[in-house]
């Protein structure tokens, strides 16, 4: 599956940006959208793995999905509240 | 006829790029920083007044001081930028021309955007650290919690660091068996960077500081006293001091050049709009998902005015930011570690010690006679 197919609000290219990092950038994000927006992080931290959807559990908003891709990871999500 | 470089922000990008243009071209260029105050605040010492570990006074210089006499400074607000006719309106009337313009905002505090945001304190302005310093002298004992009230936000450290530093602080007034120091972390650990978090930790545990993961602020009740985080989750406090949501600059906004947040869509390697090849971002100003900090854009600057440089003299660029950023970490106790990174490189930091703190020490000490005039890389 390709990142096209999903509805895409904002992409964040957070590959080598080790401060403040994938996950702060993600929350930044989900703290600025809207409910039903659909945002994707490109992260090549291996922390991010377990970070990201840890936090996402926590706060109740929804993985759609991981996509791996040489390298760095894709991570979908969507503001669920 | 010399081309017109315009750079709208006096803060330490906008002031490094303006020099060093027109250190580079000379004659060739007419460049013009726009700045609003006409004042150079160096905002790393915020933490310092609020601790009462620094008096206010060294930290503003009039702008005019700090920029090459060829530099002209226009103290004014840039209202609206017409990107298509190349041209910047200021408040006060009149519009200034440009061949190439640097955005070097910054980032404004938007502190309305939290709810009970007037019960807290923060050390993110020059005022706002003169006030948390006056609530700390009276402090007597309690709960001190420490949170982050919107992301992205200047000096990833300083939350870390304030907290290491007020327990410190406690001890030397005789009032740390009283009172507990927690920091609300946005994130399952204590600072951004893991190695760096590894070293804080033990710190932490030590010196008997509090930690709450993922607490991202939302919102405060002033009467009955606690903080709710859009986690879902609720702490009761004493003394409540927040790092404020940042935005980007209104002339931003108001141009139509950023995004929901103000923040400037920036090519992360040439530091371009990502939309307009003559508009050049530096700093807190842009959308890049790293530190927003007067190291970033100590770096970005001299890109940028490489970049710029090039283009007026009708050579193919060759400069490229590749995200270096350095700055240090105060653990209290007059010891420090350093940071340092780029795109490819993650930082390793050393452990805390004298040698880092003292050359963070002289770092600001020796700012306003090094970096706005570029003599240091």
């Amino acid at each position: 599956m390709t990142t096209a197919e999903f509805a895409l609000t904002k992409s964040i290219d957070a590959r080598g940006m080790a401060c403040p990092g994938p996950l702060l950038a993600l929350i930044g994000a989900i703290r600025q959208g809207q409910i039903g927006d659909t945002f994707e992080v490109l992260s090549g931290d291996a922390g991010s793995r377990t970070d990201i959807p840890a936090w996402i559990a926590k706060a109740k908003h929804e993985l759609v999905d991981v996509i791996a891709e040489p390298g760095f990871a894709r991570f979908i999500v969507r503001k669920a509240r | 006829m010399p081309a017109r470089v315009v750079v709208l922000g006096g803060g330490v990008g906008g002031t490094l790029a303006a020099n060093l243009i027109s250190k580079e071209l000379g004659a060739e260029a007419k460049v013009t920083v726009v700045d609003a105050t006409g004042m150079h605040l160096y905002q790393p010492g915020f933490l310092y007044v609020a601790l009462d570990q620094a008096n206010a006074r060294w930290l503003t210089r009039d702008e005019r001081t700090l920029l090459r006499k060829q530099v002209d400074l226009v103290v004014d607000e840039a209202k609206t930028i017409d990107a298509a006719a190349q041209t910047v309106a200021l408040a006060r009337g009149g519009t200034l021309p440009y061949d190439y313009l640097v955005l070097a905002t910054g980032s404004r505090l938007d502190r309305d955007a939290v709810p009970g945001y007037a019960d807290t304190h923060d050390f993110y302005s020059l005022d706002g650290a003169l006030r948390l310093r006056e609530a700390l002298r009276r402090f007597d004992g309690g709960r001190i919690l420490l949170g982050v009230a919107g992301i992205p936000y200047k000096c990833p450290p300083a939350p870390v660091e304030f907290v290491l530093m007020a327990e410190e602080y406690l001890r030397k007034r005789g009032v740390r068996k009283n009172s507990s120091v927690t920091l609300l972390s946005p994130l399952n650990r204590a600072f951004t960077i893991e190695s760096a978090s590894k070293l804080v930790q033990p710190i932490f545990d030590r010196r008997g500081i509090g930690l709450t993961t993922f607490f991202n602020v939302e919102s405060v009740d002033a009467r009955a006293r606690t903080v709710t985080s859009l986690e879902g989750e609720t702490a009761e406090y004493d003394l409540l001091i927040l790092v404020p949501p940042h935005k980007g600059a209104a002339v931003v906004m108001d141009s139509g050049l950023g995004d929901a947040g103000g923040w400037i869509p920036t090519d992360r390697n040439t530091l371009t709009h990502t939309a307009h090849e003559r508009i050049f971002a530096i700093g807190d100003a842009t959308d890049l998902p790293i530190s927003k900090s007067g190291s970033t854009a100590h770096f970005e600057a001299p890109i940028v005015a490489s970049r710029i440089a090039s283009f007026i003299r009708g050579t193919a660029p060759k400069a490229a930011y590749g995200g270096r950023v350095m700055c240090f970490l105060e653990t209290g106790g007059g010891r420090a570690t350093s940071l340092r990174f780029d795109y490819a490189h993650p930082p390793i930091p050393p452990q805390p010690s004298r040698l880092w703190h003292w050359a963070k020490w002289i770092f600001n000490r020796a700012y306003w006679v090094t970096v706005p005039q570029g003599r240091v890389g």
